[in-house]
């Protein structure tokens, strides 16, 4: 192979003027977690309302949620971010486009939120399913107290779903993380995009994309393991998963 | 702000998106589902055997696939691939492999993880007194999943991999990085040539969307059939 | 004495070529034989060096020398027929796609700097150009230091963007950098005033703003990130026998006038696929670069 591998290449300095080639591929870490972390909480805010939906008895409910998730499901991931990014602010007022594209992090928050509600459609199937996997004397339990519609979600039918979906939750949180990397195409330096830009700098391909294969595996095995522990604490008792 | 748009540019370029750009993607999509299912079953053999080194490795490479990003993947794939035919074929020199070829060779080895899985679990389901009735009846261990265990699992899991095929459809779209001329990739050429961008990015979006729609709807019904026959 | 001594030396002479001429091909040049294809690197967007014409298919001023060299290739290894193969290349899929062999020549707008050379070769000068910037005449820029704190654009895996982040960090200016994919999606940005400015290559820059929709609007600094740099079209380094056929091949055409016609064509005349012409006649350096063919990476030896 006649390619000259150069492993120093991490502790020489990068053209940012910003420490070595290393630092560059941490900030890009870094940028892919806070992305991540900021995608989930709008997947699961939004995940969760559609999955609440879609559970619902009324019809009207269950249609919207089925609406919502096949929308989201239907178009890839990079085509939803462009027309976020390229299409929409110019279908907007001028003012308004204008102001939205010279929003200081553009990519960051158009990443963020397009990510977030494209996996909030797979939160939702997830939570739908776990609500449906419960007994149906739960609900009519929940009903029987006296709780309302409202309070038999927020009290018992939630908080059973979440912690049954939990290991499913923990692969679409890793999804996230990965998807992240898409945004690549709108100009979010994350992770992947710092590689390249080292290979770019640097011509060393091999090395930069190494490092990046081995942050992705770190994060997935950091996840894994502390979801590992996070489940084992919130298994519910008396199912098979449970203590 | 739609009276300042030109849907006009769509239909002067359709020729060009559908027969080079989509022909490619589907090209793609149909023969990496189809690498990635028999890639995929290999492995997950594997991980089912008895051997634990196999089913070790099989797994390693299950997890490890399965914990990149798609387009880190592509990058990967698309600089190492010539290097990679070096090295199989002990030629003196990186082998030539066009842009196709190198997609192709990276959506299949990384579907390939996830088609395993599918049928990891298809094969799971089949109930153990199967195997054990074929090997009774004198059939080898590649006859019994040749004739009896793969078929089942297939059936069974049919709708699965067609859904997976479908976000495979849709992951094909990030060859984009690499300037490949795929759907999305014709749509943005013509887009940035033109400045339409609006145009192009929403026919774009609304074809991928039809095709998806449909293929779902397909699953769905399949599913129901199969479902009844049961 | 004299006599045996010239004789001697054509001896030796005729035993060093005898061997040499029959010696294997190597490098690109067996490949080429081997596959009887060779591959073009082409640009999307590099008007007028590579860029893609109404049918999609690659044309323009690197392409045309490519194609020469292609003709040079194919009477060197007395190939009745070659076939070319095109690859779509990014400014930052083009180095390690032509490492990997997955291309044999680059055709487009790579500057040709000492550290590239590291990596790969050039063959001779096809273009001069500075790195400059180009905003929309209504935000008013006027000096590298008014895109303090501003997002500027430039396309990934340039020596425009590595120049503009030092730049950036020597000056302290607080550039917010968008990195873009190719030239067309970059200059898009600051049409659609996502980005304030757009570094890069002069001679891009122009060609971007003549087929825009509204040429009048922007503005080309004066400013200079760079001293005009050679474009050069690449090829795989520490590969003698094929750069000596494509050296020769480039050197031929620039010093046989052909250059000039093919430089006309593309830059003084319409160009497809909108008509449009650029109106850049040939600069004396390049002129003289033309006399006297040259790889150098350094800009100064083109004065």
């Amino acid at each position: 192979m006649n390619y000259n591998w150069n492993w120093h290449i991490f502790f020489e300095p990068n053209p940012t003027g910003a420490g070595t080639y290393l630092d560059m591929l941490m900030s890009g870490l870094l940028l892919t977690i806070k992305t991540a972390l900021l995608a989930w909480v709008i997947a699961l805010i939004f995940g969760t309302i559609v999955g609440i939906l879609r559970s619902l008895p009324s019809k009207t409910a269950s249609w919207i949620g089925f609406g919502y998730v096949e929308f989201f499901r239907n178009m890839p991931l990079l085509v939803q971010l462009f027309l976020w990014f390229f299409v929409l602010p110019e279908l907007l007022p001028r003012s308004a486009g204008l102001w939205l594209k010279q929003l200081p992090n553009a990519p960051f928050w158009t990443a963020a939120i397009g990510v977030g509600l494209f996996m909030s459609a797979r939160v939702a199937v997830q939570l739908a399913a776990g609500i449906a996997s419960l007994p149906r004397g739960q609900k009519n339990a929940a009903t029987a107290l006296g709780l309302t519609t409202a309070q038999g979600y927020r009290y018992i039918l939630l908080p059973m779903a979440f912690r049954i979906i939990m290991p499913p939750l923990t692969s679409e949180f890793l999804n996230t993380v990965k998807n992240t990397s898409v945004a690549i195409t709108i100009g979010l330096i994350e992770l992947t995009g710092q590689a390249r830009a080292m290979q770019e700098f640097s011509f060393q391909v091999f090395e930069a994309f190494t490092a990046a294969t081995a942050m992705y595996l770190a994060i997935n095995i950091v996840v894994v393991t502390g979801m590992r522990f996070l489940e084992r604490s919130l298994a519910i008792p008396g199912y098979i998963t449970g203590k | 702000m739609f009276d300042t748009l030109d849907f006009d540019v769509i239909r002067r370029s359709l020729p060009y998106l559908f027969l080079d750009g989509m022909s490619f993607t589907l090209m793609l999509t149909g023969l990496s589902a189809l690498g990635g299912l028999i890639f995929g079953t290999l492995i997950a053999l594997m991980r089912l055997s008895s051997y634990r080194l196999l089913g070790r490795i099989a797994g390693l490479y299950v997890d490890f696939m399965r914990s990149l990003p798609l387009v880190l993947v592509i990058f990967w794939f698309y600089f190492l691939v010539p290097y990679i035919g070096q090295w199989l074929t002990g030629a003196s020199r990186p082998i030539r492999v066009g842009a196709f070829t190198s997609s192709l060779v990276t959506f299949i080895m990384f579907e390939a993880a996830y088609f395993s899985e599918i049928m990891r679990a298809g094969i799971q389901s089949i109930s153990r007194g199967q195997p054990a009735a074929a090997s009774a009846l004198g059939l080898t261990y590649a006859q019994s999943m040749r004739y009896i265990v793969l078929p089942q699992a297939f059936r069974n899991m049919l709708p699965v991999l067609l859904t997976q095929t479908i976000v495979l459809f849709q992951d094909t779209s990030l060859v984009y990085v690499l300037s490949i001329p795929d759907f999305l990739g014709a749509a943005s050429k013509v887009a940035q040539r033109d400045g339409r961008l609006v145009e192009m990015y929403l026919f774009a979006a609304a074809v991928y969307f039809a095709i998806s729609c449909f293929a779902s709807w397909g699953v769905r019904r399949l599913q129901a059939r199969i479902a009844i026959v049961r | 004495m004299k006599h045996r001594h010239i004789i001697g030396c054509l001896i030796a002479g005729a035993l060093c070529a005898g061997p040499a001429m029959a010696q294997e091909l190597t490098g690109t040049l067996k490949n080429i034989k081997e596959t009887g294809a060779i591959t073009l690197g082409y640009r999307d967007s590099s008007i007028p060096f590579s860029y893609l014409d109404d049918n999609q298919k690659p044309i323009g001023y690197a392409m045309d020398i490519c194609y020469k060299i292609v003709d040079a290739v194919k009477k060197e290894l007395k190939l009745d027929k070659l076939e070319v193969k095109l690859n779509p290349v990014t400014s930052s899929t083009r180095i390690p796609l032509l490492a990997n062999g997955t291309i044999d020549l680059e055709c487009g707008s790579t500057t040709n700097n000492t550290e590239r050379q590291k990596q790969i070769s050039y063959t001779n000068t096809h273009f001069l150009t500075a790195s400059r910037y180009v905003t929309k005449k209504a935000s008013k820029i006027n000096s590298i230091d008014d895109l303090k704190g501003k997002s500027v654009v430039s396309t990934a895996g340039t020596t425009n963007i590595k120049q503009l982040t030092e730049a950036n960090a020597a000056r302290g200016l607080n550039i917010n950098i968008i990195p873009a994919k190719d030239h067309a999606e970059a200059f898009l940005m600051v049409e659609t005033d996502r980005a304030v400015a757009f570094v890069m290559d002069d001679i891009l820059l122009a060609s971007l703003v003549a087929g825009s929709k509204a040429p009048g609007d922007y503005v080309i600094s004066k400013d200079a990130f760079s001293k005009p740099e050679p474009y050069g079209i690449m090829l795989r380094k520490d590969d003698p026998a094929f750069k000596k056929v494509v050296d020769a091949a480039t050197a031929a055409l620039y010093t046989g006038g052909e250059g000039q016609k093919i430089y006309d064509k593309w830059f003084t005349q319409k160009i497809p696929p909108k008509g449009l012409n650029l109106n850049v006649p040939i600069s004396s350096e390049l002129k003289n670069e033309f006399a006297k063919p040259s790889d150098s990476p350094d800009p100064d030896s083109y004065k």
